[in-house]
């Protein structure tokens, strides 16, 4: 009775096996049109509609499930997504200061290579800021080029615009040297002044200060009486001069002439004639500087230079 | 008919349904419910309980044709899950038949291991039938997975399964002794007179 039964069982499962892999082999060597396939069709079209109904009668069960797997998995999405936008915002940080430097080099070499300009006969050098002061009294940042570099005392400094319109200019002289480093007072600082001119035919040239009270703008002060026919309205370039004195060519400016600076901004003709001074807005961007030029040869001489570096 | 005949028949009746109901379910709610990544497949699980509850020639045969309906219903090569429910359905009635294991956990083991036999099983059936895409170690971590969605559902499975078995269900050796318990009969260990060897009470010497 016993080993009836196991026969029977053995068979039986035989009988499976070997039904599966009949199943299988004929079904794997057939073509797509075989009678197999075409069973198999015909079951999925019975099933089609089952399937069907049966999907919207568990659809309100399948919905509350897929609700709590999403809510499991939304809260590690939230934890991935959290990390993956730290690592972003960290990059774009990084790119927007990378982009940052190449507009302000790609200004730098505008500035250079602008019709005109004088720049590059001074022995420009690059100079990365690298300290700024944050107070509003101090018009001053620090930059990583000193002595070992050439820059010295009084040495002009110039920097690119953000707008691409405007070349960029003159922001500052070199007020303190080290050996790695040098102290840059701004144009706006208020003991800054340097020889200017209007950059028309007339070439009205005066001295350039910082206006009192609007760290933003300049004034170009003690202008020749007859500068009354600056028109209101129109951008005049203004530039450094480069005065100096014939009888005595020792006292001359500390900048070489033509370097931009900015233009005039306003013109007041009251002011203008009783007063003989306009407003001027700065080329550079003063407020996003990150790279700068030390005019290292604007000076004459190695010999003037040393009497004037600081001990 | 028979009263044993009767039974047989109930029961073939309900595996049908049971493999039926699996079938449809699977494809139609719990395929499309995504858990770690991955679905459950309760249809290695409802072959397991079926065998574990109805014994080896049920759980075969259930395993055969729950595996030749979702290959026809999938339009999958048939005869592939059919193959690999065969043994899972078998050797769970094997179990039962040798062993009759009464620990609650062994539907669990049971439900971990015919999902991994499952899953393995149709890895090695698609490289000998040859797959053409490169197979990444991905498939590794979705089998693992499919185990562990399925270990934690097997209980329940099982469950449902036994309640619809159990009353058409024959000879269930662990009912069989609990009926004889229950109806007045004492267990060996509790009658004095079998386990000393047959002695009778004093009245009837």
């Amino acid at each position: 009775m016993h080993d009836k039964q196991v026969r029977r069982r053995r068979a039986v499962l035989a009988l499976l096996v070997g039904t599966s892999l009949i199943l299988l082999t004929a079904y794997f060597g057939e073509s797509p049109n075989s009678p197999l396939h075409s069973v198999q069709r015909g079951i999925v079209e019975v099933f089609a509609p089952i399937q069907k109904g049966a999907s919207k009668v568990l659809s309100p069960f399948g919905d509350v499930a897929g609700w709590v797997s999403n809510t499991v998995n939304a809260k590690s999405d939230n934890a991935t997504l959290r990390n993956e936008n730290a690592t972003l915002t960290a990059e774009l940080a990084e790119a927007k200061y990378q982009l940052h430097q190449a507009m302000q080099a790609r200004g730098l070499l505008a500035l250079d290579t602008a019709a005109g300009s004088t720049i590059r006969d001074y022995s420009p050098i690059v100079a990365d800021v690298i300290g700024r002061d944050p107070s509003v009294w101090y018009q001053q940042f620090e930059v990583d080029e000193g002595t070992d570099d050439g820059v010295g005392m009084n040495d002009p400094v110039v920097a690119p615009s953000l707008n691409a319109a405007v070349p960029g200019g003159l922001v500052g002289d070199v007020t303190a040297v080290g050996r790695n480093w040098s102290e840059v007072t701004e144009l706006t600082g208020d003991k800054f002044a340097v020889g200017a001119e209007i950059d028309d035919p007339d070439g009205d040239a005066g001295i350039l200060q910082p206006a009192v009270g609007n760290p933003n703008s300049l004034l170009l002060e003690d202008l020749p009486p007859q500068t009354g026919d600056i028109q209101p309205g129109k951008s005049y370039p203004v530039v450094t001069s480069g005065f100096e004195d014939p009888a005595d060519p020792v006292i001359k400016s500390w900048s070489p002439p033509g370097i931009p600076i900015g233009y005039v901004s306003s013109v007041n003709e009251n002011t203008v004639l009783n007063q003989q001074d306009v407003t001027v807005t700065p080329y550079a961007d003063l407020h996003h500087l990150s790279i700068v030029q030390i005019l290292t040869r604007a000076y004459p001489s190695a010999t003037e230079r040393a009497s004037l570096t600081a001990p | 008919m028979s009263s044993a005949a009767d039974a047989r028949w109930q029961l073939a009746l309900r595996i049908a349904l049971i493999a039926l109901l699996a079938v449809v379910i699977q494809e139609s709610a719990i395929a499309q419910i995504s858990i770690f990544g991955v679905s459950a497949d309760i249809t290695p699980l409802v072959v397991m309980s079926i065998g574990l509850l109805a014994g080896s020639m049920p759980g075969a045969i259930a395993g055969f044709a729950i595996g030749l309906l979702v290959d026809l219903s999938l339009v999958q090569t048939l005869g592939v899950t059919s193959l690999l429910y065969i043994p899972i359905g078998y050797w769970c009635g094997r179990l039962r038949e040798l062993r009759d294991p009464a620990h609650g956990l062994v539907p669990l083991a049971l439900g971990a291991a015919a999902t991994a036999a499952a899953g393995i099983g149709m890895a090695v059936i698609q490289f000998l039938l040859g797959v053409d895409a490169p197979v990444s170690l991905l498939l590794l971590q979705q089998i693992f997975m499919t185990v562990l969605v399925n270990t934690l559902i097997a209980l329940p499975v099982y469950e449902i399964v036994r309640r619809v078995l159990w009353p058409a269900i024959p000879a269930d050796p662990r009912r069989r002794r609990r009926r004889a318990y229950t109806t007045g009969g004492l267990s060996p260990l509790q009658r004095p007179s079998e386990r000393l060897g047959g002695t009778a009470p004093r009245g009837e010497r």
